[in-house]
């Protein structure tokens, strides 16, 4: 079986994946996305591939990459539609509606004027995210009008066009931590509490991993969520609400899991190569 | 093997560098990139983009 690893850098993550192969004594190519060109008409070599894990760190590259490898016919983990999905938010959110999974209420608007409507009839507090985005980056809670005026102008003005897509989140009042939970095809793996004092709870912002125990709702609504953005391996950040429970907030397609083997217990390199071998083997059709 | 950071001189050992493994000096905190494992290259790690993320 021939494999590929597409990276952009070696994080802890593609070191963990690369250690658990060589364990394992799975041959694989690294495929340093610097370095990779793709002549549209000619495949060449790319389509030798059995299966390529697409571990870019810019959304752009993993998406375009796993767009002309999957025209191809190359597999990947994952595939350009669900890279195409959870690579945008507002795209994500629209998936999870349309496949009635729960998740926080969101309003999307394309001018400032509107945005301030939809935020006012939303209510105070909100969120605002840029609908392409990771780690945390520009997140805006906005608690009263003046805060809104002043964030959705900076966004108009300061922005690149896409910041004038207006994503509009209720803002909800979890227990100080999320809930980040790792699904691989049609089981959740693992999952962490993320705790922080602050309310953004990335662990890239400095939340804390708990292990959190997998229970059978959790693991259905992050199987839902998984399949309603196309499946793979993805990871679902969910909050928990008060009155309603658990609310899906995003999905995440190229994961990052360095904090949450020790956690956990849970070997998710080994689980991520498991799978890859499995669609390397066609013995799951991810096209 | 060892080799000194681009920004402060610093003496990085590294026991198996990965091209392309992102490392932080010691001493400084820059973020470096391996850009040769034999001989040890490092130089600094690309700067994040707006669409870096998972």
């Amino acid at each position: 079986m021939k494999i590929g690893v597409l990276y952009s850098r070696v994080r802890a993550e593609e070191k963990l994946l690369f250690e658990a192969m060589d364990a394992r004594g799975i041959p694989y190519d690294k495929i340093d996305d610097r370095e990779a060109q793709f002549d549209l008409s000619h495949p060449g070599a790319w389509r030798d591939y059995d299966v390529i894990l697409e571990r870019c760190i810019n959304h752009s590259r993993a998406l375009y990459a796993l767009k002309i490898l999957n025209d191809w016919g190359v597999p990947t983990v994952n595939t350009a539609y669900v890279a195409d999905v959870c690579g945008n938010k507002l795209v994500t959110s629209s998936q999870l509606v349309k496949h009635g999974v729960p998740t926080t209420r969101i309003k999307v608007a394309f001018t400032p004027e509107s945005a301030l409507r939809a935020i006012e009839e939303l209510g105070y507090p909100v969120v605002l995210k840029p609908a392409i985005g990771s780690w945390g980056r520009l997140l805006s809670k906005i608690n009263d009008r003046e805060a809104a005026e002043a964030v959705l102008e900076h966004k108009e003005i300061l922005g690149s066009y896409h910041h004038s897509i207006f994503y509009i989140q209720e803002y909800i009042r979890k227990p100080g931590r999320d809930i980040r939970a790792f699904v691989v095809g049609d089981e959740t793996i693992a999952a962490i509490y993320r705790h922080s004092e602050h309310w953004i709870t990335n662990t890239a912002r400095g939340g804390q991993a708990v292990n959190c125990p997998i229970t059978p709702e959790l693991d259905k609504l992050c199987v839902a969520a998984a399949r309603a953005v196309g499946g793979g391996i993805v990871g679902v950040d969910v909050l928990e609400d008060p009155q309603r429970g658990l609310l899906v907030n995003e999905v995440n397609y190229t994961i990052e899991f360095r904090n949450s083997i020790v956690s956990t217990g849970v070997d998710i390199p080994n689980r991520i190569i498991d799978y890859v071998l499995a669609v390397g083997r066609g013995e799951i059709k991810v096209l | 093997m060892t080799t000194t950071c681009p920004e402060c001189e610093g003496e990085i050992t590294l026991d198996k560098p990965l091209r392309g493994e992102i490392i932080i000096c010691p001493d400084c905190g820059v973020e470096l990139e391996v850009v040769n494992e034999n001989p040890l290259t490092l130089d600094l790690a690309p700067q994040e983009e707006e669409d870096w993320g998972e």
